[in-house]
């Protein structure tokens, strides 16, 4: 599912609702998400799961092409761990299958 | 600093969307039940400019009891991983750059 088939799904689930609003909702809704992580703020959607940071320590890597060294510093990259139901609903999917 | 929350995603539609409180709150619920939904029938989610949501089979492997050591399966299961888009990445790592 792409994010124009998310909002086509959330027009048929909300014809109260103009078309504009939901395209805007979704992207506010996204925009909102991204700009917490890049603050390096936690997103905690129960149901569904967590988002959060996690650090990486600064290395050495290497250039690919060259086999050059180069210095990488520490970042933080985002994390997300799938809520109880999410694991839940995901996995019984794997059983209905079989 | 607390997390966001579904409460705070409802406050921003109603504020910047002019959505009731009613319909802020449903909009919120609905698009993480889209995206559960489609997870849950083995469709992966692709939102551009945020990341990917993805699928992956995991076969069963040999695991262990922490508490008794006593060996005990862990049983094949079908997991979630989140792939961040670029543009996210890209942003995070600079938030960590402006820490140091």
């Amino acid at each position: 599912m792409t994010k124009s088939e998310l909002i086509e799904r959330l027009i048929d689930k909300h014809p109260e609702l103009s078309v504009k609003d939901v395209e805007l909702a979704v992207k506010i809704m996204l925009t909102q998400m991204a700009d917490t992580l890049a603050d390096g703020e936690r997103i905690e959607i129960r149901g569904f799961g967590s988002f959060s940071l996690h650090y990486r320590a600064p290395r050495v890597g290497r250039n690919p092409k060259t086999g050059e060294s180069v210095s990488l510093p520490a970042k933080h990259v985002p994390h997300f761990k799938p809520g109880k139901e999410l694991r839940e609903q995901v996995n019984a999917s794997l059983k209905d299958e079989y | 600093m607390s997390a966001l929350t579904k409460a705070d995603m409802a406050e921003r539609l109603f504020e910047e969307l002019g959505l009731n409180k009613r319909e802020a709150k449903e909009m919120v619920e609905s698009m993480f039940d889209e995206i559960k939904e489609s997870l849950s029938h083995n469709e992966h989610v692709k939102l551009s400019g945020f990341g990917n949501f993805d699928l992956r089979d995991k076969r069963q492997r040999p695991g262990r009891n922490p508490k008794t050591g006593e060996e005990v399966p862990i049983s094949a299961r079908r997991v979630v991983t989140f792939r961040p888009g670029q543009k996210l990445k890209e942003r995070v790592e600079l938030h960590s750059a402006k820490q140091q």
